[in-house]
């Protein structure tokens, strides 16, 4: 069975932690997931350009080439919130991306994981990266990219929608197995 | 439900609603017996279950803090979470995967079976498998669970088929789709297994036995059963005659209240139950109760675990399906020549998106990390359960320097491997590699060692009083009306998902407490 993925625009930015502001592209749904400048982060603490940065250090920690940088933008996002309801939090991530020096986003990604690697046991890198697999990983735009298709109870569940319905292995013998429910 | 006085002394007092409380509060109000039921979580339901993976995490789990300590790689990769349980009416059966192995004979006789073992404190337990057998039967009709009594299993899902598949290749003999607790028809009031894949954050479908919606529901229509929800314990009074006579606890607005009792039985998960305890110290009991033996938090098991990821060429789809439905039983035997003694399970596992990125795989980042996501879909998952060692200093104890939404002490859990847990978790990840490689994995990911599920044996039922805190009852050697009632009290842990085992002593202590009250005897 394919993928049972559906997603609407609003779905799409949707997060555990957050939802993207100041649309500014309308369009299918799908046009999220590729490429463009199709959302803005409204941030609080940060500024654009530390903004940017710590996008370039998400992407680095977690590259995913497919990946829009819109799911990114949550995880600045939910970075910046962080910041602004903790001081200290904010001074480690300021302090952090002052400590990468001028023109990181820039450089090539072999530069970047250079640079990071000098500082991977630092506070800040720490922080980044745990913020980074907690956030990016439960977008929808990253369900939608890695196949996941989430919660199913509001669809009847997977027992029709093809939780057995691999073919490139034996069948397991019923003894082993059990009988689909009556009715199913 | 009752309205039980804070001052009246007839009652029994149950710490925790989960496996060992939940079950416990049923069996004494239907006897006639009231019962006031302490829950320091909220109540949720079939409808209030949340579907998004991190809401549900923090819905359902104990986040209060802990630290921890010790060379066991929890303390370096989950630092602040070394143990995964739940806070929420129904305790850990609301999260939990459902999977009902009992243990073997011969794990009920860990010290004799395995012999001295240098570094560890081993015991036998002070009841042999004939009584245990009774009480396993009554709990796997309780709990309807599957290839038992007639129930027939649950279905294979996808990620099964690659279990079973490697494990035949390696010419497994014992493997099925699990001794479950979770319907595959509709049975008991509750619903049928859908194969949603969200066992952990709660089944909507009522499908795994929980004691949110079993045991609770029918303890309250008892008319027997005061439960109070957000009140947590904070400590264990006794009298001038060392017997317990009441628990002080926070309500749900932070207000100290203090319950009278006549009997008082702990189930609090093996960090809590300990923790109490021993933050129950007084001039008579100044180590904290049932603890003159200084056994109290100690010999702590949680089951040496650890994933083992499969990538193949094509799709899987593994988070279709029971999250834990499949086993393979075959290294569930005591053979020395392996290289450990004990023995382990193999059990299917599938993580969401989210929980496999945070919890499933090693600490890792840059191209290899993501190139793993990026075959989330063809990935099938498995993990092994095994008997982890007791250890005299492997505990809960008080952490001073940290305190907790009260002011009290945390729980500080040391875990230090024994050279037995290290081997068994070599061979269990040899074997599981062999299993995915023998039908064609592109490549096998090992992942880590989780935040502890299975929590047990800090408060241990021992024969000698010097080797544990509880008799064969879970009444404490020193105090007789104070009891032990859930995974703190197994004697040593088997590889046996603890839950089946938790209740079936629940059911137990539940006829042994009537008899005693009637008798008078406590």
């Amino acid at each position: 069975m394919d993928e049972l993925i559906t997603l609407n625009r609003r779905e799409l930015l949707k997060t555990t932690t957050g939802m993207l502001t100041g649309l500014v592209v309308a369009g299918s749904p799908l046009a999220l997931i590729a490429r463009g400048p199709a959302w803005a982060v409204d941030l609080t603490s940060l500024t654009s350009s530390e903004g940017t940065t710590l996008m370039a250090v998400a992407r680095t920690i977690s590259p995913h080439d497919k990946l829009d940088d819109a799911a990114y933008a949550l995880v600045i996002q939910a970075i910046d919130s962080d910041a602004n309801k903790d001081e200290k939090v904010r001074k480690t991530i300021k302090d952090g991306i002052a400590s990468l020096g001028p023109g990181f986003t820039a450089r090539a990604e072999n530069d970047r994981v250079e640079t990071l690697k000098k500082i991977e046991s630092s506070a800040f890198f720490q922080f980044l990266r745990q913020k980074t697999v907690q956030v990016l990983y439960a977008t929808p735009m990253a369900y939608a990219c890695f196949g996941y298709e989430g919660e199913s109870f509001s669809k009847g569940g997977y027992l029709l929608r093809g939780f057995n319905d691999l073919r490139w292995l034996p069948e397991v013998p019923l003894e082993d197995s059990g009988p689909m429910p009556v009715g199913a | 439900m009752a309205h039980i006085e804070f001052k009246d002394a007839s009652a029994v007092v149950i710490i925790g609603s989960g496996a060992g409380g939940g079950t416990l509060a049923h069996e004494l109000t239907r006897r006639g017996i009231k019962v006031v039921l302490l829950e320091a979580g909220k109540r949720q339901s079939l409808e209030s279950f949340s579907q998004v993976p991190g809401e549900a995490f923090g819905q359902l789990t104990w986040l209060d803090a802990r630290t921890q300590s010790g060379d066991w790689s929890v303390a370096r990769d989950f630092p602040a979470l070394p143990v995964w349980h739940c806070k929420t009416v129904g305790g850990t059966t609301v999260h939990w995967t459902a999977s009902c192995p009992r243990l073997q004979p011969w794990e009920l006789r860990a010290k004799s079976a395995y012999g001295e073992i240098a570094g560890t404190s081993l015991i036998d337990w002070p009841i042999a498998y004939a009584e245990l057998e009774k009480y396993y039967e009554l709990a796997e009709r309780r709990l309807g669970v599957t290839r038992r009594n007639g129930v027939p299993g649950l279905p294979a899902s996808n990620n099964f088929k690659a279990m079973y598949a490697g494990a035949k290749k390696l010419g497994y003999k014992q493997v099925h789709t699990g001794h479950m607790a979770i319907n595959p028809r509709p049975f008991d009031g509750r619903g049928f297994c859908i194969q949603q894949g969200f066992c952990v954050q709660g089944c909507k479908m009522g499908a795994k036995w929980s004691t949110l919606y079993t045991e609770i529901p029918r303890a309250e229509a008892t008319g027997n059963l005061d439960l109070r929800i957000e009140s947590t314990a904070v400590k264990i009074e006794h009298g001038a005659d060392g017997r317990v006579n009441a628990v002080v606890y926070r309500d749900s607005h932070g207000k100290e209240q203090r319950q009278k009792a006549r009997i008082v039985c702990v189930a609090g998960n093996a960090i809590e139950t300990p923790r109490l305890l021993l933050l129950s110290s007084s001039s008579i009991f100044p180590q904290g109760l049932g603890n003159s033996n200084d056994q109290v938090g100690r010999n702590y098991c949680h089951h040496i675990t650890g994933t083992v990821w499969g990538i193949f060429d094509k799709p899987v789809h593994s988070w279709r399906g029971a999250t834990l439905a499949g086993v393979v039983e075959d290294e569930v035997i005591n053979e020395p020549r392996r290289g450990f003694a004990g023995g382990y399970r193999m059990e299917l596992l599938a993580l969401d998106l989210p929980t496999f990125s945070q919890v499933g795989l090693s600490y890792g980042w840059g191209r290899d990390f993501a190139t793993i996501i990026e075959s989330y879909r063809n990935i099938a998952g498995m993990f092994i359960n095994g008997e982890d060692l007791p250890r005299a200093d492997n505990r809960i104890t008080l952490n001073s320097s940290v305190k907790d939404a009260h002011g009290l002490p945390v729980a500080n859990v040391h875990v230090d491997e024994h050279a037995n847990d290290k081997a068994m978790r070599k061979h269990a990840q040899g074997q599981m590699t062999k299993m995915y490689g023998a039908i064609d994995a592109k490549r096998i990911v090992l992942g880590p060692t989780p935040p502890a599920t299975h929590n047990m044996c800090t408060a241990r039922m021992s024969a000698d009083p010097r080797e544990g805190v509880t008799n064969a009852w879970g009444q404490t050697h020193d105090i007789k009306n104070l009891l032990i009632s859930d995974g703190s009290a197994l004697s040593t842990p088997g590889a046996a998902n603890p839950t089946l085992t938790i209740v079936a002593l629940a059911l137990r202590q539940a006829e042994h407490i009537s008899e005693q009250m009637k008798a008078r005897s406590i």
